[in-house]
């Protein structure tokens, strides 16, 4: 059984009785209901498919925020082997709402970066929801700096609400921190990739997000504030996160027509949640797609996501 | 020279900046309470004489007070894409944008100069708060990286004056990409070599601090400016506690380590010229009693933070 999204109610209806009827089977109190199965089993798929044919901008993001939906240390154990984690930015603490260390992807040396949301109260506790602090940014960079002195490319999975609002992430810099890890993503002489699996929640998720190739998954978002926090700005009024998510253009699709991704992968239908082994497969593939096209063309990689960025918004 | 659209005059400039306003003739002191006659408040650029208050201050009065005599060549701001998301709140993004023009007689909420300060040739540029809350859109985006670009095509330093409640949320996705696109900006002009001071100014909050407000070689406060990345409202919604005393003010950065001095308006291009010389290693007289003061406040400092000092000790 799934976390069903309010818009789902349908397809949580169908396989309601699906399960149900399946439970009679095994009891033996029904007589033959495999064919009544397979019909609710035929609807409730039409049903799914005609629900995420036309995801509004709003229910993307709840898509997007799904409790059941994988996760980054879900993409890091799926894409990489060897993952070698480092904690600590060397000042003050570890922040595990930041995933920062060395692995391999097909074999070669990668870095890997990510914003982890975590799947029960433990382990949401423990990374802080995927809410950054300064601590974790910083660890950021000094991953980055890494990379860079290894000559070793860098992968990064973006998925947080936003950075920590706090009173200990305002004194030790939270702004800082962000500013000096979008910097240091910037100028890598290494390439880097870029997927949003899920938030693309504003400055916290640009900390890591400046790469050569920006991809996000079809139904997460990225956007400069939540619609909530928009709503609550702009009609001064939070449950109008509905009009700020369609007015803002925070989907997929939306940022691909506006030039500021490189690529969308696809997921299955129902969400990521709904296949994770596909979401998975399909990430690995457009990664690796992404390195191939970049280190075919022997260039100053620095120089081209500077240029990259600079062009966003200048052709639209 | 193209750059160059108009030179102002500071006799012509305050005669057409500055109309009669008959209701605001006294300004009320927000910290005493007291009234003071506008005039005296303009003639000592929006300081409240007798509390030091520091008041909001224009873009061309910033300007005009900072660069020697009034003069300076006002730098031409590029052209961008207007409502580029057709955004719609509780009124269309086009017509704020025309009531912000009409309230401000600026195009955005950024004004860059080339001019003079203490005989210091130097690009200056300033974002101005009544414009939309100094919000970060593509326009102001793009004339920030315009001014950048411009002081390192002219071997010039930058002082930026920040004043923003964040990025420019009507414009979506295209604003949180200015924190990129002026990050690499700036990065540029460090790597020419040239000095970038921030003087971060009453409110400097948002994505403009985890981006250029938050990069400087230097950053001067004015005193009492509201200075963070999250606003106060939500840190308090989010952790359900009082925030201390002078919390996000530009002391308590200075005493947390993210700024690195506390000036007053009243003194600001001195010291901005005074560092700026050092740093270009401009050759002058050398005057001792000047440095015996400096002396003399380190020493303070560094008495404030002896005990704490002390009290360590004997545990290492």
């Amino acid at each position: 059984m799934y976390n069903y999204l309010d818009f789902e109610k349908p397809v949580a209806d169908l396989e309601g009785q699906i399960l149900e009827l399946k439970k009679l089977a095994e009891s033996g109190e029904a007589v033959d209901v495999a064919d009544e199965i397979a019909r609710l089993e035929k609807r409730s798929k039409d049903a799914l498919i005609e629900i995420y044919r036309s995801l509004t901008p709003w229910q993307k993001a709840q898509v997007a925020r799904h409790p059941d939906r994988p996760h980054c240390l879900d993409y890091v154990r799926g894409l990489f082997t060897d993952f070698t984690p480092l904690a600590g930015d060397r000042a003050y603490g570890e922040d595990n709402a930041v995933i920062a260390g060395f692995a391999r992807f097909n074999g070669e040396s990668v870095a890997v970066l990510g914003q982890e949301k975590g799947n029960d109260t433990q382990s949401r506790l423990k990374h802080n929801f995927g809410m950054a602090r300064p601590e974790g940014y910083r660890k950021a960079v000094r991953v980055m700096d890494l990379a860079d002195r290894f000559g070793i490319p860098l992968i990064s999975i973006v998925d947080t609400t936003g950075a920590y609002p706090g009173i200990g992430a305002e004194e030790r810099g939270q702004a800082e921190a962000i500013a000096q890890s979008t910097s240091r993503s910037l100028g890598l002489k290494v390439p880097n990739i870029a997927v949003v699996i899920g938030e693309g929640g504003s400055g916290g998720a640009i900390a890591i997000a400046t790469a050569n190739q920006v991809y996000m998954l079809e139904h997460s978002i990225y956007s400069v504030i939540s619609p909530e926090g928009a709503a609550s700005i702009l009609w001064r009024d939070a449950s109008r996160a509905k009009d700020a998510a369609t007015n803002m253009k925070i989907t997929a699709q939306d940022l691909m027509n506006l030039k500021v991704i490189d690529g969308i992968i696809p997921e299955p239908i129902g969400g990521a949640h709904r296949g994770p082994e596909k979401v998975l497969e399909a990430t690995a593939a457009q990664i690796e797609k992404g390195f191939a096209e970049l280190s075919g063309k022997e260039m100053d990689y620095r120089e081209h996501r500077r240029e990259k960025f600079l062009a966003i918004g200048r052709t639209l | 020279m193209n750059w160059i659209t108009s030179y102002v005059r500071p006799k012509i400039n305050s005669m057409l900046g500055r109309r009669e306003m008959p209701e605001n003739l006294w300004i009320k002191d927000p910290e005493s309470g007291e009234m003071v006659f506008h005039k005296d408040l303009e003639d000592n650029l929006w300081v409240i004489p007798s509390s030091g208050h520091h008041m909001k201050i224009s873009a061309r009065e910033r300007l005009k007070s900072f660069f020697d005599d009034g003069e300076y060549a006002v730098l031409e701001n590029p052209k961008v894409v207007i409502d580029p998301l057709k955004f719609r709140d509780e009124r269309r993004y086009t017509d704020r944008l025309r009531d912000a023009k009409a309230k401000t007689s600026m195009e955005d909420a950024v004004l860059s100069g080339v001019g003079r300060v203490e005989g210091l040739e130097l690009v200056a540029t300033v974002q101005d708060f009544a414009f939309m809350g100094g919000s970060l859109g593509m326009a102001a985006g793009e004339a920030i990286v315009r001014a950048f670009e411009t002081a390192v095509e002219r071997k010039l330093p930058l002082v930026l004056y920040a004043a923003s409640g964040g990025a420019r949320m009507q414009e979506g996705i295209l604003s949180l990409m200015q924190l990129p696109r002026t990050t690499v900006a700036l990065d540029r002009l460090k790597e020419a070599g040239l000095p970038y001071i921030v003087v971060l100014t009453n409110p400097t909050t948002g994505g403009v601090t985890a981006s250029y407000a938050m990069l400087g070689d230097v950053h001067i406060a004015e005193p009492g400016a509201l200075i963070g990345f999250a606003g106060p409202r939500v840190i308090e919604q989010t952790i359900r506690e009082k925030l201390p005393e002078g919390f996000q003010r530009a002391e308590y950065l200075r005493d947390h380590g993210m700024v690195d001095m506390v000036v007053s308006r009243l003194e600001m291009r001195e010291t901005i010229a005074r560092l700026l010389k050092i740093l270009l290693k401009e050759k002058v007289e050398a005057k001792p009693e000047i440095v015996e003061e400096v002396v003399v406040e380190e020493a303070e400092a560094v008495s404030d933070a002896a005990p704490e000092a002390e009290a360590e000790q004997p545990k290492a």
